[in-house]
């Protein structure tokens, strides 16, 4: 067991994949960086030091430095995985999956079903996402609810150290093509992360606290402000039943209705604006197939349906924040029906 | 190039298999016969064949919407096609795909594409794998894709990553329904194609043995090491864009034209009979062979097994 940081953790679990098999590739913008120039190859090591140290252990074959050609990176790692490779795209900012959806969307998702059932698209798809850097509307978003709405992708969204190494070996290993977002602000996340070989499956919640009173489902850095407004809410006797989904697609439906069913008040916290969300997906599950546990109408804390602003007094008044969930808390421990 | 007698008829087959298929579909689709959008490829035969006839199944082949003739090129077998474009569960892709996408991942060819400029990035990353083995990725684009970004991206990535990708523009002068001459901005698109840094030539696109003396050079070229090629083949499309195009945008006179003096098979009979390579007698002996075999492919399409609701949720994924 060590303790590392998330940014850590997937460049080593990188590193262990590609020495476990040769096929797998990896490429992206800058993921060595300083090729052409006069400081030399891996003069950056990926700017979000996920992959330093990788290209000089496996060389330039392997670990592809692209130019800034979104489309043809995902295009360029699909055409490999059809081919009998295995491979890691790196997508700098997820806000960058506009220039490249068609890729993403039309290709790589569809070829297994287009094409019968008689190909494999083994790509796993990298992209660090989410607000909290005042990086402007253009480098904050969450994509999630676009990549989980697509049949054919599988979403993956760790939130710890752990699940960092377990869900993303899963992702690499998998014949699917799979969009593993890691959120910036979780980059230095510091946890245990156990030595061994492990894979975490798909489709598994994470239960984060257990709780009688509330279920609160989050995902991402979502998962730690549940977790804060949890702490103040237990200081009045509330307890919270918190659940990071882990991946969106495929979703733990289990987990999320037993829970629900067990505390009857469901409470989602949602880093995407609130139409057509992930949000607005989870209540509409519960509303099918809980409807009759729920005892007061389903609280959701999201974004606004808003670009992500820029000035810190602007994006702090944008993101769900644990005073948010407090709030929403007590309005579902508070209702009653007249 | 001097080619042996077998592999002159096995070209003249595949050139022949392609029309035959294409004509018979066009006839079959005016019947009501076929569902959905099919764009024909006859008239540009000499090109698929003309590239196909150098490769094995460990080079790589991706293709266009008109994408049925670089299937059959590239080995796709024909009655598992036709069985697709008629929608059946039988198909090459089960039905799930048909004409834009038909697909066969065991024989290189990685698929028909519905978008346009959508497979040259899935060639360069095809281009990995084929450096890593020593064979080659074709990316086959017309002159409506060349104009796509994603196109420019590949070809710049190509060259960066000195890939070999060969680039082939089937420059049958139409995107859609318009021009050529308007929808290109560069003085031509070979020389857009070397403006990238690499290799690139032209071919007489109707001809069997322009196209593939021309694509002897650019993957021998390729393979020793020198990064991705480009080639414009100059051809003719003797439909219309899709099935059911009016083509008003032809000129008068202008689809008899092609078709007397710009055909692929006349042409490649008259050179292989006046050469005294091939009888005219060997030539429709191969005639009469494909027609049985398009015959065959209707007929087993009509009788093959429809797919059922059940199917429309197999293959999503591989595993939940």
């Amino acid at each position: 067991m060590a303790i590392k940081m998330i940014r850590d953790v997937i460049r080593d679990t990188i590193d262990a994949e590609m020495a476990r098999d040769d096929s797998l590739i990896m490429l992206g913008e800058d993921i060595v960086g300083g090729n052409g120039s006069a400081g030399g190859p891996e003069a950056i090591g990926g700017i979000w030091g996920t992959s330093g140290g990788l290209w000089a252990k496996y060389g330039p074959d392997r670990v592809i430095d692209t130019p800034i050609s979104e489309s043809a990176i995902i295009g360029a790692a699909a055409g490999a995985a059809l081919t009998g490779k295995r491979a890691i795209a790196e997508i700098m900012f997820a806000d960058f999956i506009g220039v490249c959806m068609d890729q993403i969307w039309n290709q790589v998702a569809k070829f297994r079903y287009m094409f019968g059932g008689k190909s494999r698209c083994p790509i796993t798809i990298r992209m660090p996402y989410g607000a909290g850097f005042n990086a402007a509307p253009q480098h904050s978003q969450v994509i999630h609810q676009f990549v989980t709405a697509m049949p054919g992708l599988k979403v993956v969204m760790p939130t710890t150290p752990a699940d960092a190494k377990g869900l993303l070996a899963q992702s690499i290993r998998d014949d699917d093509p799979v969009i593993f977002l890691e959120h910036k602000a979780l980059y230095g996340v510091k946890g245990e992360v156990p030595d061994e070989d492990y894979v975490i499956p798909f489709g598994n919640a994470r239960q984060v606290t257990q709780g009688d009173d509330i279920t609160i489902l989050a995902t991402g850095l979502m998962v730690g402000f549940a977790e804060k407004a949890a702490a103040d809410l237990a200081q009045d006797g509330i307890s919270c039943d918190i659940l990071d989904l882990r991946t969106t697609s495929p979703l733990d439906e289990e987990a999320i209705l037993d829970s629900v069913e067990h505390t009857g008040r469901l409470l989602i916290v949602d880093e995407a604006p609130p139409r057509c969300s992930l949000a607005t997906d989870l209540s509409g599950l519960v509303a099918q197939k809980a409807f009759s546990s729920l005892k007061a109408p389903i609280e959701m804390v999201t974004a606004p349906h808003s670009p992500v602003p820029f000035a810190r007094e602007l994006e702090t008044a944008y993101l769900p924040s644990p005073d948010k969930i407090v709030a929403a808390a007590s309005r579902l421990m508070s209702y009653r029906k007249v | 190039m001097q080619l042996s007698r077998e592999a002159l008829l096995k070209a003249y087959r595949q050139m022949k298999t392609i029309r035959m298929f294409e004509e018979r579909l066009h006839d079959e689709i005016a019947l009501g016969e076929i569902a959905g959008f099919t764009h024909l490829y006859a008239g540009q035969e000499a090109c698929a064949v003309g590239v196909c006839e150098h490769l094995g199944p460990k080079d790589y082949i991706i293709s266009t919407h008109r994408g049925h003739g670089h299937c059959i090129a590239k080995g796709c077998d024909v009655i598992d096609m036709m069985k697709e474009i008629y929608g059946s569960r039988e198909g090459l892709c089960n039905g799930k795909g048909g004409s834009m996408h038909i697909a066969d991942v065991n024989v290189g060819m990685l698929g028909a594409n519905g978008i346009v400029g959508a497979g040259a990035p899935i060639a360069v990353g095809a281009g990995i794998t084929a450096k890593s083995q020593g064979t080659v990725s074709i990316a086959f684009s017309g002159d409506g894709a060349c104009n796509q970004g994603t196109t420019f991206e590949a070809m710049n990535m190509a060259v960066v990553l000195k890939l070999p990708v060969i680039f082939v523009f089937e420059n049958n002068h139409y995107s859609e329904h318009t021009g050529e001459a308007y929808a290109v901005g560069a003085e031509s698109m070979t020389a857009r194609s070397a403006a990238f840094g690499m290799k690139a030539i032209k071919a007489d696109g109707i001809d069997f043995f322009s196209v593939y003396d021309a694509m002897r050079e650019l993957i021998d070229y390729c393979k020793a090491g020198n990064g991705p090629a480009s080639i414009e083949l100059d051809c003719e499309r003797f439909y219309g864009h899709f099935e059911g195009d009016p083509q008003r945008y032809r000129g008068k006179g202008e689809l008899d034209r092609i078709r007397e003096e710009r055909d692929s098979l006349k042409t490649f009979r008259k050179k292989v009979t006046e050469a005294k390579l091939l009888e005219h007698a060997d030539i429709d002996a191969v005639d009469a062979e494909v027609t049985a075999l398009i015959d065959q492919a209707v007929a087993e399409s009509k009788a093959a097994a429809r797919p059922t609701a059940a199917d429309v949720t197999e293959n999503v994924y591989i595993s939940y």
